[in-house]
């Protein structure tokens, strides 16, 4: 066990430097060389399709098994965005939640619905629609249980998920076990053809989500709702005696965490086009808060390293075969042993001090 | 300083179980005054706070500030009414930094919530702006802007005391209450509090301080009150209580054989 400590040890601390010498000269860069490293960036990550056919990138990325792009399009990009929603609620608000889950299958179960037989309307139209449901779903599970705390509102939260899940199981309108089978695709624009044989299309329609709730989430954030979010996680009793309407701030997190949750819901159903119960399984909300809490709670871009991750490492260990799974709960606990915060955690106070007038203005 | 009163809190009786924690207490706190409330250890001292501040729902009595009963409002209301306090053990947002523990006390009285930030409209980036000024403002008032944008936690305890404080007057109350804001400092760093406390109340703050320390307590409050087991058994000047012999025996304890 030694050695194998000491060398994750000096990739450990290789990564660290490495992550050093690139922050250095990231702060090196002027605004113009700045926009171009994200503009590049942004660019190789539509291109990831084509990642596999870089030599020596290619054999290190692709799946066994399954299409490198179908990987990213159907798990990768789903969890991303399940990650970015759910750090909202546990990173930032700090509302430990186990039943995330069954947001994502209220957004997929009402773009099923609206647009398969039931109702058939377009999936453009379903896609808004689904993400209020989701946020109402959101209001109407945090409006009773948020005046609970911690270990009570995750055993609740826990209870919601299966609720749902069950609710769609008996439900015969829904298709009951069956599930709902003739979902519409995203319309096609263009060259873009939304259909059954190419994921590229929905992989981009879904980095594109992605960006979009970045950058609100983002603007969140940094306003005096993501403070009053972070203030309640970091001391509920005293935020209030400050003056935070924690309730409704806890809602508000909810709702929005809903709304992330039933987007990604909404864009695996339109991939997909047919969905079951057992899409949605308890394994699914622990999943995602794994995603959250590996990557680093309370950082979005450690929720995002964190849901390519543990999306994508399972997809990538199949040759491991029976044992991958034991691989990936090994790589996890490595992970927690030894970056306890996750592997991106929140940095406070690093940046330099305060005020920097033209903050967020680049946006 | 007028004789109007700001808080009137009135035959509070606060019991848990069949434990009294506060008697009939009654206490009227002046507009513009430094109210000093000592007692012993476990004299209900911070019960006092914790109903003013609506911790807690007093088992008998009202509380009135400003003119308004204050008991059925939630905690957060009292605060936007105009009560803000901080505390004995130190309870600042430690993963946050210092500026933005004072802008979300800051932010108390903004009405932009999450459609303003989503938009980002002009009128959010202008309540935004205001609490980041504000609170910049109150950190220099404190004496501890240069340390504006590190996280609470890694500032050193005579800054958190000072950021809780900092904190506190960012929800722009009319009562400040401090909950023993010398524990744990050195003559010095108490000194510097007095000035700090006759400074804030200059601003124009009604101050209750809660404080085990005499020499803090004696040199700033205008009058003081005093609590022993529950009840309150004197209330006046500094100097005329320091020679109240109830209050020497709840301090030093009866003799016993004179």
């Amino acid at each position: 066990m030694n050695p194998v400590v000491r060398s994750l040890r000096q990739v450990g601390a290789s990564l660290a430097g490495a992550k050093a010498g690139l922050s250095a000269r990231w702060h090196a860069m002027g605004p113009s060389q700045r926009l171009s490293a994200y503009v590049l960036g942004v660019l190789a990550l539509y291109l990831a399709p084509w990642w596999t056919e870089i030599p020596l990138l290619g054999s290190i990325v692709d799946t066994p098994g399954t299409q490198f792009t179908t990987v990213l399009s159907d798990r990768v990009i789903i969890f991303v965005l399940v990650a970015l929603g759910l750090n909202v609620v546990v990173g930032l608000a700090g509302l430990l939640d186990l039943g995330y889950v069954g947001f994502y299958a209220v957004g997929a179960y009402t773009t099923a619905i609206l647009t398969s037989s039931h109702a058939s309307l377009p999936w453009l139209i379903a896609l808004p629609i689904s993400i209020v449901v989701s946020m109402v779903f959101g209001v109407i599970l945090g409006a009773p249980t948020l005046r609970l705390r911690g270990d009570y509102l995750a055993i609740v939260t826990l209870g919601f998920g299966e609720i749902i899940r069950l609710s769609a199981k008996n439900a015969e309108w829904l298709g009951g076990s069956r599930g709902i089978n003739d979902i519409k695709h995203p319309p096609s624009i263009g060259p873009l053809k939304f259909g059954v044989v190419d994921p590229k299309p929905y992989y981009w329609l879904g980095l594109t989500m992605v960006f979009v709730v970045m950058f609100l989430l983002h603007r969140l954030e940094n306003s005096r709702v993501g403070r009053a979010w972070v203030a309640i996680r970091e001391d509920e009793d005293a935020a209030e005696l400050m003056g935070v309407d924690t309730f409704r701030f806890k809602l508000w997190a909810f709702a929005i965490g809903a709304a992330v949750g039933g987007l990604a819901g909404v864009q695996y159903a339109g991939k997909v086009g047919f969905i079951n119960p057992d899409n949605f399984p308890l394994l699914l909300s622990i999943l995602f808060l794994a995603a959250v809490v590996l990557g680093g709670s309370g950082n979005m871009h450690g929720a995002i390293l964190g849901g390519i991750l543990v999306s994508y490492l399972p997809e990538r260990l199949r040759n491991f075969q029976d044992k991958r799974v034991f691989v990936f709960g090994v790589a996890l606990v490595l992970v927690m042993v030894f970056r306890p915060e996750g592997l991106l955690p929140k940095r406070v106070g690093a940046k330099k001090a305060v005020a920097a007038p033209g903050e967020g203005g680049s946006q | 300083m007028t004789n109007d009163v700001l808080l009137q809190f009135s035959d509070i009786t606060m019991q848990f179980g069949g434990v009294t924690a506060l008697s009939e207490v009654t206490i009227d706190i002046r507009r513009g005054e430094i109210l000093g409330l000592i007692g012993p250890n476990g004299a209900g001292k911070t019960t006092c706070f914790n109903v003013m501040t609506g911790v807690y729902k007093p088992t008998k009595g009202t509380v009135r500030f400003d003119g308004q009963d204050i008991v059925p409002l939630k905690r957060y209301e009292i605060t936007l009414a105009g009560i803000a306090r901080t505390f004995q053990n130190i309870r600042l947002f430690g993963n946050m930094t210092a500026l933005e523990n004072v802008m979300v006390g800051a932010d108390a009285r903004k009405a932009s919530s999450v459609g303003g930030a989503l938009l980002r409209t002009p009128r959010q980036r202008a309540e935004d702006k205001e609490s980041r000024d504000r609170a910049m403002e109150l950190l220099t008032f404190m004496g501890i802007a240069d340390r504006a944008g590190d996280a609470a936690r890694n500032l050193p305890y005579g800054y958190q005391r000072r950021l809780e404080i900092a904190r506190a007057l960012g929800t722009e109350p009319k009562l400040l209450c401090l909950d023993e804001p010398a524990a744990g400092f050195n003559p010095a760093e108490k000194q510097e509090l007095n000035e700090l406390i006759l400074k804030i109340r200059e601003q124009g703050y009604t101050v209750l301080l809660i404080e085990h320390d005499m020499s803090v307590v004696m040199n700033v409050s205008d009058r003081v009150a005093v609590l022993d087991f529950g009840r309150k058994i004197a209330e006046g000047l500094p100097a005329d209580v320091r020679a109240n012999p109830d209050v020497i025996a709840a301090y030093l304890g009866v003799p016993d054989a004179s």
